[in-house]
């Protein structure tokens, strides 16, 4: 395979410049030609003749190459000829010749200060009209929902518990976990503080509050974002790649309600459950610290939480649990049907839904705990 | 070196799981040959192209390919054939990040040494050899119909100037006139470059134009020979095949043509 590397040689013999070319002309043995070539002066000549008669190999960039130097030399206004070299070198010098149309160049970098600006004003008219779009959505979902519950025969039974168990059960053991250490630290954190009050005791009511009203919902539910959220993207942005959703419209089945609202309310079903489970596993992570840094058995632990921690912290977490999972359930639904036809957009709107599934459900917290403080409860 | 044989598939065997797709197939590509490869859907043709380059491994057998045994031999050799051959696949399989201009030129700025702006005037020369218009260049994959992104996806493979070009139903979805010029492109350099051609495809009248010789998969092996010699095969597929109503159509538009086309 090791051909002659290509040779070239030009020449001014009178009035004539003779460019002669040899050895390999292919895309995989030209390197500095090219320069060399385009540099070429002709120097006074009228005339050039390019001599092809001692090319081994030619392909479609030395092709390109010899005919670029005749144009270029014909631009310059001498006439040029071609000599030697076999018909399939000038055929396929004439093809390339016959493909010249120079395509449009990329798109020139424009100052960055200038760049910054549109892309700023780019994201914040589409920030703008994707929260318009998610409004509009958060409408739509809502009557579809509630059109759903009123005609239950209409819910996709299989679909629903499908979800459910794999947003839920599925779910278990990572929540699990997860509650349980958020106790542990909850307790140890409160332990540390209040010894120095000698109100140990107190640590309990520290675990209660935390992990009742915040902690164990406020996990979950980004914890089930992460985990549920993106997949409904990603489940359902991979079906609109693949045409599927409009395979579906053109079958007759919305894709609201086939998609939708099974995710939604397999969501909105699991949240609450997966929260109680996250409460008691919480409180026993507390309970085991307790235990062990601060010597206060499970049935002290229970009294004191039965008495230092109202009811209501415990409700206040469950109510929370089936808005938190509409939301996520939602927006995950939603940047899957925003996804466009190309992959890629499968990964930035998973990612995109994850984060903002989490943003709303931190501001939505953040609202609960003014209006429930105000409220006194 | 224009004689020989590019490719030799010998006792080939592939099989995912328990299902067998090829059983001791032997089949062969002679440099500057285009081999078509026909078959019904599902009886493994794509999946005898990906073996050939290297994706599949075959449960048994040899394939060589350019004079290199593809079954034993390490990746980075693999890697440095992988230059000297251009594959289209079936549905484009373009990177989806890249304009069609960033898809073409990452061949050439993997593999060669050519300049910033020859690679741009190549990249030109390519788009439009792939009848794409030069519009095509800064648009992404998502942002073009199913038969400019296979025109796109043949620019790629024609990037490197292969010795060998895979085609997976280059034709497929696309516009008849565009088709015939898309033969007519892979004959001409074929011609000009010695290229072989390996080339699957369901298009009758490209098989026609195009190929030298045509392989059958039927029954997980090849049956091999020129349209001519195949039709006379009694297999009731390749009859049905050839001899259908879309089969005698091919045949007499290739019939015309033939006295101008072969000089
Ligand atoms: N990655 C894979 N895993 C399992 N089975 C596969 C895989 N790829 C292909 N097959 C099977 O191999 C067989 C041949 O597939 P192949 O894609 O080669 O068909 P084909 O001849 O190209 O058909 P078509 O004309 O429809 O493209 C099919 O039965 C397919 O189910
Ligand atoms: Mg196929």
């Amino acid at each position: 395979m090791a051909a002659p590397a290509p040779r070239l040689d030009a020449r001014l013999d009178g009035a004539c410049l003779v460019v002669a070319l040899g050895g390999r002309w292919t895309t995989q043995a030209i390197a500095g030609e090219d320069a060399a070539l385009a540099a070429l002066e002709p120097a006074g000549a009228m005339q050039a003749r390019i001599e092809l008669g001692e090319i081994d190999e030619l392909d479609t960039t030395g092709a390109w190459l010899v005919y670029r130097t005749a144009r270029e030399l014909r631009r310059r206004g001498l006439e040029v000829d071609l000599s030697g070299g076999d018909q399939e070198q000038r055929d396929l010098i004439d093809t390339v010749a016959a493909h010249d149309v120079p395509c449009p160049g990329p798109p020139p970098p424009v100052n960055p200060l200038v760049t910054l600006l549109l892309r700023l004003g780019k994201a914040t008219v589409e920030v703008l009209a994707e929260a318009r779009d998610l409004v509009n959505f958060l409408g739509h979902t809502t009557v579809v929902l509630l059109r759903s519950l009123a005609r239950p025969r209409s819910i996709r039974l299989t679909s629903l518990v499908s979800h459910m168990e794999q947003a839920g059960l599925n779910a278990l053991p990572i929540v699990g976990l997860m509650s349980f250490l958020i106790g542990m630290v909850l307790a140890y954190q409160g332990a540390d503080q209040l010894a120095r009050f000698g109100a140990q005791i107190f640590t309990v009511n520290l675990v209660g509050y935390g992990v009742l009203r915040e902690m164990g919902i406020l996990l979950t539910a980004i914890l089930v974002a992460g985990r549920s959220g993106s997949a409904f993207t990603a489940q359902i942005g991979t079906m609109k790649v693949n045409e599927e959703i409009d395979a579906l419209r053109t079958i007759g089945l919305d894709p609201m309600e086939v998609l939708v609202i099974p995710r939604v309310l397999a969501l909105m079903l699991t949240l609450p459950l997966l929260t109680f489970y996250a409460d008691m596993l919480g409180l026993l992570g507390g309970a085991v610290i307790a235990l062990v840094e601060l010597d206060i058995s499970f049935l002290q632990f229970a009294r004191q939480l039965s008495s230092g921690v109202t009811l209501w912290s415990f409700w206040i977490g469950i109510i929370k649990a089936p808005v938190f999972a509409f939301i996520i359930a939602m927006v995950g639904c939603f940047e899957g049907l925003m996804v466009s036809r190309s992959a890629e957009s499968v990964g930035r709107r998973t990612t995109a839904a994850v984060v903002e599934a989490i943003f709303l459900v931190i501001v939505l917290d953040a609202l609960a705990s003014i209006l429930f403080s105000n409220l006194g409860i | 070196m224009r004689n020989g044989t590019v490719i030799e598939v010998t006792g080939l065997r592939t099989q995912f799981g328990p299902q067998v797709i090829h059983e001791d197939l032997d089949f062969s590509v002679a440099r500057g040959e285009v081999m078509g490869v026909v078959g019904g859907s599902g009886t493994g043709k794509s999946v005898l192209l990906r073996s050939v380059i290297g994706l599949i491994r075959p449960a048994a057998g040899r394939i060589v390919v350019l004079g290199h045994d593809m079954t034993a031999l390490p990746a980075d050799a693999v890697r440095a054939l992988q230059r000297r051959w251009g594959v289209l696949f079936q549905d484009g399989a373009l990177f989806s990040s890249l304009t069609v201009a960033q898809n073409i030129e990452a061949p050439m700025k993997e593999h060669t040494r050519m300049s910033r702006r020859l690679r741009r005037d190549m990249i030109d020369v390519k788009i439009s050899l792939a009848g794409l218009p030069p519009e095509a260049a800064n648009k992404y994959p998502s942002e073009l119909s199913g038969g400019m992104r296979k025109r796109a996806g043949l620019a790629r493979a024609l990037a490197l100037d292969p010795e060998i070009l895979f085609l997976d139903e280059p034709t497929a979805g696309l516009d008849p006139i565009g088709a015939a010029k898309f033969d007519q492109l892979v004959r001409s350099l074929q011609r000009a470059l010695g290229l072989s051609v390996l080339v699957v495809t369901h298009d009758l009248d490209s098989l026609h134009a195009v190929c030298d010789r045509v392989s059958v998969l039927i029954d997980k092996r090849v049956k091999v020979g020129t349209i001519e010699s195949l039709m006379r095969e009694p297999d009731p597929w390749i009859q049905e095949y050839f001899r259908g109503p879309r089969g005698r159509a091919a045949q007499a538009a290739a019939g015309h043509g033939a006295g101008t086309g072969n000089g």
